[in-house]
């Protein structure tokens, strides 16, 4: 993974003062809360519910041993000894003190890791595929491109004060693991018939209250042109983007307004105005050593079989089971990814307690090389693993609460903290995540039911992803009490769709009943290998929503 | 009231612009004697008036101002300003960067309005020479925060290369 040189070091280590300069004089009356907020949130920091909550930067997912130790023992220190990784593969911790969060940020520093851009309206972690480099169906590894983009947009003098927040996602591979199209830009690499690398860009994704698929505006920007294209787009967006109310201000209004075709004009007009000799075109040099941090480790020559591990799904139902769910193709012969769920029923989806943290970086060590990667499905990854110790992991996974065979399932819950802990939710989300999982804990039924994503947000604002749900859930207030919509047919990858509500929302008690007809009605009406999301593509909502809203009455909103 | 006092190149120094135009009030119909700052409606109005003064003269932006339309006219002005009614509007920078890159202003580039210390690297980076801050706010205390980084990733306006391109030319990095 990127190592720091000093260039890095003194960058970090640079905003670690400026930031206890800033909270210093906040501290001491010369900054108004007015004008800190905005300081503070351009470091991850927000006034939460019960205390301020700090989102620490992965960048693109991508963590080391020591860097997930140093995160547990600052949250044995200075937090209740956990954390929550959140959909965007950053960490979060919900009861630092406002006045440590300066030493936090230097003792993060020590590990090359920072809280830079994880809020405000600024280019946001640069997130990619939780596969990158291990995937067999990749095109080009995108860590380098991230980390590229990483380093461009940190600080960057022109932009970090926009209309709104603004996140980009980079996807290298067949298949669109990053929820790309949802993005305010969506870079995917791609090699055209000369084999050059280039990038088909999106642009205008998101889901928020107005949930959008993004536009194509360039099929194929050169690599070499990654920085001034993304320079173009933001500085028309910088200067047209929307400023006077706050929910229009993202990029996908400005794109709807104007239409994809005239945006993109506009942003062509404008690269071709400065890009032909830009200093930002990024040179062979600093790919090659930017890509140097990213080699393969030093995988063993293997055969793709391992009689050890047959072995043990022969012996083992459990085993089998959670390989067919949390173990994940390789490109390198004899090796496997694995995923890690952080989604145990009675524990909020995401959270991960100190021990587990030290816990899962011993087993990096021991298995991975000493890196995994957080997925924006909450999960933790161990991505080079053998297969012939894929049986030990299992069995350390267990033990430490990470094994539950779910992933791609029904109780696989994305979930933001919601009411519980968020200033902004509008309802709780943890309960009722909860709650089905507790329904569906019959592990035959739920792999029966088969793939099914079901994302779960507090509010508008969408941190839970619901839009993009096969079923998603919505918290919604109404005269102060808290109800829940339902939307079904959303789903991310290549072809991404959102999800249509099926009728007025409803009461927390009776979500399990209503997510248990809706699962009843797939069931009954499934053909053989079809998905829940692909019948309810197939047939329409209807008959989903007859089903729930018939027979006995649940409670819901007019 | 703008302060009497602005950052110019890296010090603190009585400030001889008159800003006129700026929030509710008018440009009064006589101009003062002086350095005076216009609002770029007004220099397109009054534009022979304003060069037959033979006093310097300036343009001052709003955060919607196209800097295009004063492309032209850059020979005969001694200051452009930009104005920041609100910090956390970034469209000034923009407007920076297209006056310095785009344009070829050379002169004078002045932030006024809402600007605090914690800005002046941003504004430094994207063009701006010389700040004149909020009203409360203390120029002398603000020079600590002129340069927080030293070698910042992106190029700038001050300085065009990126760090990329330096990394293999400024030696070993350790």
């Amino acid at each position: 993974m990127y190592k720091y040189d000093a260039y890095d070091q003194a960058l970090v280590d640079e905003r670690v003062a400026q930031f206890r300069d800033q909270t210093r004089r906040y501290l001491a009356g010369e900054l108004t809360d007015d004008e800190f907020r905005p300081l503070r949130l351009r470091n991850g920091l927000y006034i939460q519910r019960h205390a301020p909550m700090l989102r620490v930067a992965i960048p693109y997912g991508l963590l080391a041993s020591r860097q997930l130790r140093k995160l547990a023992s600052i949250a044995r220190e200075f937090d209740r000894g956990y954390g929550h990784f959140s959909t965007r593969q950053n960490l979060q911790y919900n009861w630092p003190k406002l006045e440590t969060v300066p030493e936090i940020l230097a003792q993060l520093a020590t590990v090359e890791m920072h809280a830079i851009q994880t809020s405000g309206n600024c280019v946001r972690n640069i997130t990619t595929d939780h596969f990158a480099g291990v995937a067999p169906d990749e095109i080009v590894d995108p860590r380098p491109f991230a980390e590229i983009l990483r380093q461009w947009s940190t600080f960057h003098p022109e932009f970090n004060w926009l209309p709104r927040k603004f996140k980009i996602a980079v996807n290298a591979a067949t298949e669109d693991r990053t929820a790309l199209l949802l993005h305010d830009i969506g870079l995917q690499l791609l090699k055209n018939d000369a084999g050059e690398v280039g990038i088909r860009v999106v642009v205008g994704g998101g889901m928020g209250r107005t949930p959008i698929i993004g536009h194509v505006i360039n099929e194929f920007v050169p690599w070499r042109h990654m920085l001034t294209y993304v320079e173009a787009i933001l500085r028309v967006y910088n200067r047209y983007g929307r400023r006077d109310n706050i929910y229009k201000a993202r990029i996908k209004i400005l794109v709807k307004s104007l239409g994809p075709e005239p945006f993109a004009r506009e942003v062509d007009e404008e690269w071709t105005a400065f890009s032909q000799d830009s200093p930002s075109i990024i040179t062979d040099e600093e790919l090659a050593r930017v890509s140097a941090h990213f080699v393969a480790p030093a995988y063993q020559k293997l055969p793709d079989v391992d009689p050890h591990h047959v072995q043990s799904l022969a012996d083992s139902r459990a085993f089998k089971r959670w390989a067919e769910r949390n173990v994940h193709p390789h490109r390198v012969p004899g090796y496997a990814a694995v995923t890690l769920s952080l989604k145990k029923t009675g524990v909020p989806p995401g959270d991960a307690t100190a021990e587990q943290m030290e816990q899962v970086a011993d087993m990096a060590e021991r298995y991975s090389f000493g890196e995994l990667r957080v997925s924006h499905e909450q999960n933790l990854i161990l991505a080079d693993v053998r297969k012939r110790d894929l049986f030990a992991v299992w069995l350390a996974a267990k033990a430490a609460g990470f094994a539950t065979p779910n992933v791609g399932l029904l109780t696989n819950i994305i979930s933001c903290p919601g009411g519980d802990f968020c200033s902004l939710a509008n309802a709780k989300s943890i309960p009722i995540a909860e709650a089905i999982q507790r329904r569906f804990d019959d592990l035959d039924y739920l792999h029966d039911i088969g793939e099914l994503d079901l994302n779960i947000s507090g509010c508008m604002n969408s941190c839970g992803h619901h839009h993009v749900g096969h079923i998603g859930i919505l918290g919604v207030d109404k005269n102060g009490a808290e109800w829940y919509q339902v939307s079904i047919g959303g789903r991310q990858g290549n072809h991404a769709a959102l999800g249509d509500v099926i009728g007025p929302s409803f009461a927390a008690a009776d979500m399990p009943d209503v997510v248990e007809r809706l699962i009843e009605t797939y069931l009954d009406q499934r053909h053989e290998d079809e998905l829940f999301v692909d019948t309810v593509h197939r047939l329409g909502i209807a008959p989903f929503k007859q089903r729930v809203y018939a027979g006995k009455e649940l409670a819901h909103a007019a | 009231m703008l302060p009497d006092r602005v950052i110019r190149h890296g010090r603190v120094e009585p400030d001889l612009w008159k800003f006129v135009g700026v929030g509710e009030e008018p440009v009064p119909a006589a101009l003062p004697p002086g350095p005076i700052a216009v609002p770029l409606a007004a220099w397109k109005e009054r534009r022979a008036d304003l060069v037959a003064r033979r006093e310097p003269v300036g343009v001052w932006l709003a955060p919607a101002d196209d800097p295009v339309e004063i492309a032209d006219d850059l020979a005969e002005l001694s200051l452009v300003a930009v104005h920041f009614p609100k910090f956390a509007d970034g469209r000034g920078y923009s407007t920076a960067v297209l006056l310095r890159t785009r344009y070829g202003w050379r002169g004078e580039l002045r932030a006024f309005g809402d600007v605090g210390r914690d800005q002046l690297d941003e504004l430094t980076r994207t063009g701006f020479d010389s700040f004149s801050l909020a009203p409360h706010r203390d120029p002398e205390a603000a020079l600590a925060s002129l340069k927080p980084f030293k070698r910042p990733y992106q190029g700038g306006v001050d300085d065009p290369a990126p760090l990329f391109r330096k990394r293999f030319t400024t030696g070993a990095a350790r």
